[in-house]
């Protein structure tokens, strides 16, 4: 199929460009590399409101947020590369040719994912030296939903970096949106009683990201039969399908 | 007729505070360009020429108008007019870390040619475009005029009927701009049609087989260049001189054979009906006022002059 053979092609060459600029994949990993490091240590007591006694304990609350962290701000940055390429000619070049508009962004995006998970298996193996347990199963299953929300964040970075096209005004636009997404999500800190007051648990709920991150945690946690779940699966694929469909109709549309 | 367009317009909307500016970038462009032939579209920047390409390589869509390539509707089969053209862009296409051979394989494999196919495209390009010595190193390694020569392949790497070629020679050495000249006299005797886009006169008049001369949108002269030239009746004086060039061309302005004068840096440029009785009298009426006259030349018109002729305005200084 056409769409098939479209996406491997613009896959193949982002790969390719990632594996002769490997260092970004390991910059990625650095910050929540310094979470782990030099945050996680204060979490068994910091959370023992909600009951837990031990490091493992910890861990299992506070690693899937930072891996839904890793694809939100791994994916929503991604804009840059395509502002380079924007300006480079190559996006130019590729719509000139018959190629399909939509591969020219999964293309894109799928590299994204995959780089993610690497990354997500990096940071997990890492919680692992330091005393995280988890079923294999259930591990993949996240897994599955980081490649996910990856999908669909650099999806909208690459639709709002193809309509601002420079980097002066998409980086500001980038970090403004993305705070309070990280905050109302319950990264850091599980928002939920008895710690957040009410009305926080009531943004909290209209933001994505904070079922995405329940969802991982409950899959982290083992509690793979926990509604969390399959919300979560299901609230980030619908919103992937959508982010992907206006992104592509970006690179589909004549931009000046 | 490979190419024909009628009445072309596309305007752009820019927001600057609460007023909205609109910018009529092409203004009703009617052109008609037989297959075969290198055809330029001359003009300052800004004059509407990368808009009307753009146009014509399904880039953009026109606001009015309309326009056949290689026998389709631009604005019903836009995928189709894909296949039949080849376009390269005035800023360059390519990568940093990939290397030209890569390049031409994605290229080829993007118009859904097979992959054993591509290999053989890339390396037949590689051949004709005299990459072949530096085809496995990356991109960033190349000079200006090797990395345009790599855009122009990958712009016909599928053999297109028609190559549009954004300013195809800008900022190029005059070496590598003759060598560019070369390849794109290759692509026509191969019998595609080019369509180039210039601000260099010269370049037009030495590699194009018709020009159109384009200023705000609009096409205002179009012919073969040496028509062009017919034009223009007369000659051009230029002088030189060392200093003191504004009193020179107070004085020079009002006699009665000067048509029309100029300034161009340390030069003023004449146009007079014969050159061979215009510079004596030139030569009188300077030394007369005790100004040095460096040097003086007596040209045929050029596609400057005639730019100078329909808009009133010197190429250069547009």
């Amino acid at each position: 199929m056409k769409l098939i053979h479209d996406t491997w092609l613009i896959f193949q060459r982002q790969a390719l460009l990632q594996v002769r600029e490997p260092a970004w994949v390991f910059i990625g990993i650095f910050q929540p590399v310094l979470y782990l490091l030099l945050f996680a240590p204060l979490l068994r007591p910091a959370l023992a409101p909600l009951g837990v006694t031990t490091e493992a304990e910890a861990y299992r609350i506070f690693v899937p947020g930072l891996l839904v962290l890793l694809a939100i701000f791994g994916g929503l940055f991604k804009g840059f590369g395509l502002i380079a390429e924007l300006r480079a000619g190559i996006i130019e070049r590729s719509r000139v040719t018959p190629i399909s508009r939509l591969a020219l962004l999964l293309g894109r995006s799928l590299r994204d994912a995959i780089v993610l998970v690497a990354q997500a298996g990096i940071v997990t193996m890492l919680a692992v030296c330091f005393g995280f347990t988890a079923h294999l199963g259930h591990i993949l299953l996240a897994f599955l939903m980081l490649a996910l929300i990856a999908l669909m964040t650099s999806s909208i970075s690459y639709g709002v970096a193809l309509k601002v096209r420079n980097e002066d005004t998409f980086a500001p636009l980038m970090n403004t949106t993305s705070l309070p997404l990280f905050l109302l999500s319950g990264i850091m800190l599980p928002i939920t009683e008895p710690f957040a007051p009410e009305w926080l648990i009531a943004v909290a709920r209209f933001n994505p990201f904070y079922w995405t991150v329940e969802g991982t945690r409950a899959l982290f946690a083992g509690n793979i039969a926990d509604s969390s779940v399959w919300q979560g699966l299901l609230i980030t694929l619908v919103l992937a399908t959508a982010a992907i469909f206006w992104s592509a109709r970006s690179f589909a549309r004549s931009v000046r | 007729m490979i190419i024909e367009t009628k009445n072309l317009r596309k305007s752009f909307h820019s927001r600057q505070g609460r007023k909205i500016k609109t910018v009529e970038a092409v203004c009703g462009v009617d052109m008609a360009i037989a297959e075969g032939e290198i055809f330029g579209f001359l003009g300052p920047n800004g004059a509407g020429k990368t808009t009307t390409l753009r146009i014509l390589a399904t880039l953009i869509e026109p606001d009015e108008g309309m326009a056949t390539i290689a026998g389709v509707d631009l604005r019903r089969e836009p995928g189709e007019v894909r296949r039949r053209i080849g376009y390269v862009a005035q800023g360059g296409s390519t990568w940093d870390e990939v290397s030209a051979r890569e390049e031409l394989i994605l290229q080829a494999r993007m118009y859904g040619i097979s992959k054993t196919e591509a290999n053989k495209r890339a390396d037949r390009a590689l051949e004709v475009f005299q990459l072949t010595e530096f085809a496995d190193r990356k991109c960033k390694t190349y000079s200006g005029g090797q990395r345009r020569r790599v855009d122009v392949a990958l712009g016909v790497i599928h053999e297109p009927r028609v190559a549009f070629l954004d300013e195809p020679t800008t900022g190029l050495d005059p070496q590598s701009r003759a060598h560019m000249w070369e390849e794109i006299r290759r692509l026509r005797h191969e019998g595609m049609t080019v369509f180039i886009t210039t601000h260099y006169m010269d370049e037009a008049d030495a590699l194009c087989d018709r020009v159109a001369i384009i200023d705000n949108g609009e096409i205002v002269a179009e012919g073969t260049p040496a028509a062009l030239k017919r034009q223009i009746s007369g000659e051009v004086v230029t002088v030189g001189l060392d200093g003191e060039i504004s009193t020179a061309s107070e004085m020079l302005e009002t006699k009665p054979y000067v048509r029309k004068l100029e300034i161009c840096e340390e030069n003023l440029r004449l146009y007079v009906e014969e050159g061979a009785t215009a510079v004596p009298q030139i030569m009188r009426t300077l030394e007369g006022a005790h100004l040095m006259l460096k040097s003086i030349t007596i040209h045929r018109p050029s596609l400057d002059d005639v730019f100078l002729a329909k808009t009133g305005r010197s190429l250069r200084e547009a």
